[in-house]
């Protein structure tokens, strides 16, 4: 007979008494990685509230208590307010843009093919598959840096296309600094982020897609459903659980979106149109030494990040989604 | 999943197939030319900075079209200044180092933790579990700053080491959030019929449920590999020694110490240095990464 501690089918919980020998196997295999986990993660995010109440660093480098002067001073800082609604309007359209944009084209490539027999995906959709993915294998801040030089006024192939657009619309892209604008250096800082990210999701969605019993589209188009309407009331309906986590992880990305901005606008952009909330944070702490000020500025991202998750789980329940499992 | 339906509705006349047959032949069009033109964004942008490192800097600013005179010459030149004068040789050993080792631990320590929680429920189990979830919901920069001084004080900031560990302890939450549900799927009879048979808890673990559980661990390792290599963050802030310096680190100083002086050649060729060797790694191994991709959607 295996002793007490043994699993049993499914692992009931309780305090079971354990061998000595599995004692130390657990206390092993999880205290171990905990140490690390809980002094590399777990104390600085502990830490970094409490710093954000203190007014560590800036005139003296004392560590006095001060409640919440940070925050009164953040909340009154014209720039970091601006900061932080670029941070939002990238975390509305970042994700918006890169899901719906996804989507299309992995449906495209799933259920693109014709619509007599089986459903079908389009021929050589594996090859657009491949070359999509490209960017999610580049690192950030290259794709920041492509992306940089790519829209330079003079030399860059931006521009050295448009410029050769017919009937004098050309003309325009004549030098034009797309980073250098403050219309459009927000939007172009979004391409670039949208760029790198369509693929792993239109592959990601692929998966999800492909994952729906093939019955399900034979009997809505026995019904009589054309294309768009597969497409919202089966493929959509059936990948919800995907796309909720994609919207998270993208709009998550976009509240940070550091080094994509530090590649592209290193200053924070034209009248600081791109500039971020942890590029803010950065110069706080690591410039300025204001560690309880840039601390302050962390809380209120993550606060951010949390209400973000929170509102997306709100919204996909509201639209009739699963409750979580 | 072929077959099943090979005829179209009854009541859909011979016109009205005809009719849906010109609609799928549009549809069929349109879809392929949208994605030939989003394969044209992304791949265009690639060529044409595999081009540009063969451009001298002066050519480059004659404009994005300009063929370059001298090709090989050119490519040898911009290629040995980055690698040499700007060190990405450097860097790129110091990514591999501190990846590699990184990836190592987390898997070693994250397959652990995550066998275990899933496994052996103890009491503060559920605790635990809850704990390193919450690890993934917080962004790094808030705890950026008390990071930094953590590492001051046991003296592992601008070195390597310090630099693994945080790699390892920042990627660990996602990690053992990725396989548990993997671990928690195993049938328990095996591990008792590993029991029966004399294996100890670490036999079982690392002969018999690890190997069960390969796609998970194999989709992990994937994600973590691109995760840690993409670093941007956790070096600059911790890691501001130029010889310790990463690729990724490398290429933003690159780009912006030398202000005006920037060898553009040199910087494009830069890009292709750090491209090309996980676009190759990718199309190689493209196959398993969508797989995993599948692997993380279904369970």
């Amino acid at each position: 007979m295996p002793s007490a501690g043994a699993p049993t089918a499914a692992p009931k919980r309780g305090g079971r008494r354990m061998r000595p020998s599995r004692l130390l196997f657990v206390v092993i295999t999880v205290g171990l990685p905990m140490v690390l986990y809980l002094g590399l993660v777990i104390w600085p995010f502990l830490q970094a509230i409490y710093y954000s109440l203190t007014n560590w660093g800036g005139f003296s480098s004392s560590m006095d208590f001060i409640g919440l002067d940070n925050y009164k001073q953040i909340f009154g800082d014209d720039v970091f307010m601006k900061a932080l609604r670029n941070n939002v309007i990238l975390a509305i359209l970042v994700p918006l843009v890169t899901v719906v944009l996804s989507f299309v084209l992995a449906t495209m490539v799933t259920v693109g093919g014709s619509t007599t027999g089986a459903v079908r995906g389009l021929k050589g959709s594996n090859i657009y598959r491949v070359v999509s993915f490209f960017p999610y294998t580049i690192p950030a801040i290259v794709i920041g840096l492509i992306w940089a030089q790519m829209y330079d006024p003079s030399k860059g192939i931006v521009n050295g296309i448009l410029t050769h657009l017919p009937f004098g619309l050309g003309d325009r892209f004549n030098s034009f600094a797309w980073l250098g604008e403050t219309a459009t250096a927000m939007p172009a800082s979004i391409f670039v982020i949208v760029w790198g990210f369509v693929g792993f999701y239109m592959v990601l969605f692929v998966a999800a897609i492909k994952g729906i019993p093939a019955e399900l589209y034979d009997a809505a188009r026995i019904d009589g459903a054309g294309r768009l309407r597969t497409m919202f009331s089966v493929t959509l309906p059936m990948i919800r659980e995907t796309v909720q986590t994609a919207y998270i992880y993208l709009g998550v990305l976009a509240l940070d979106a550091f080094v994509y901005m530090a590649a592209l606008n290193p200053t924070g952009g034209p009248d600081n149109s791109t500039l971020v909330m942890s590029q803010d944070l950065f110069k706080t702490a690591f410039s300025q030494g204001q560690y309880g000020r840039a601390s302050a500025m962390g809380v209120v991202l993550a606060a951010v990040t949390l209400l973000f998750a929170a509102l997306v789980f709100g919204v996909n329940r509201l639209l009739g989604g699963k409750a979580d499992k | 999943m072929s077959a099943v339906s090979t005829k179209t509705p009854q009541s859909d006349g011979p016109q009205e197939e005809r009719k849906r047959e010109r609609g799928d032949l549009g549809i069929l069009i349109g879809s392929h030319v949208v994605l030939i033109c989003w394969s044209l964004i992304v791949v265009l942008p690639l060529l044409w900075t595999l081009f540009s490192s063969a451009k001298t800097t002066g050519e480059i600013f004659s404009g994005p079209f300009t063929m370059p005179h001298d090709i090989i010459g050119t490519l040898k030149d911009n290629f040995s200044s980055a690698w040499n004068d700007s060190h990405l040789g450097r860097y790129l050993l110091n990514t591999v180092i501190v990846v590699g080792i990184a990836l190592a631990l987390v898997m070693a320590l994250g397959s652990m933790c995550a066998y275990t929680l899933a496994r052996f429920p103890f009491p503060g189990s559920r605790a635990i579990y809850y704990l390193i979830l919450a690890g993934n919901t917080f962004p790094i920069f808030l705890a950026i700053v008390p990071l930094f001084f953590v590492l001051k004080n046991v003296g592992l900031l601008n070195s390597l080491p310090g630099l693994i560990l945080t790699y390892v302890a920042f990627a660990f939450p996602f990690t053992v959030f990725f396989l548990y549900p993997f671990f928690r799927a195993l049938p328990a009879e095996i591990g008792e019929a590993a029991e029966l048979d004399g294996a100890g808890d670490w036999r079982t673990f690392v002969q018999v449920m690890l190997p069960m559980a390969r796609p998970g661990i194999a989709a992990v390792t994937i994600f973590n590999f691109l995760g840690l290599w993409n670093q941007f963050l956790l070096p600059v802030a911790l890691n501001t020694d130029e010889k310790n310096y990463v690729l990724s680190q490398g290429m933003a100083n690159f780009a912006s110490s030398a202000g005006y002086e920037v060898n553009f050649g040199a910087l494009f060729a830069g890009v292709v240095i750090t491209v090309i060797p996980v676009l190759i790694v990718y199309v190689i191994f493209q196959r398993q990464l969508q797989g995993s991709l599948s692997a993380g959607t279904m369970k």
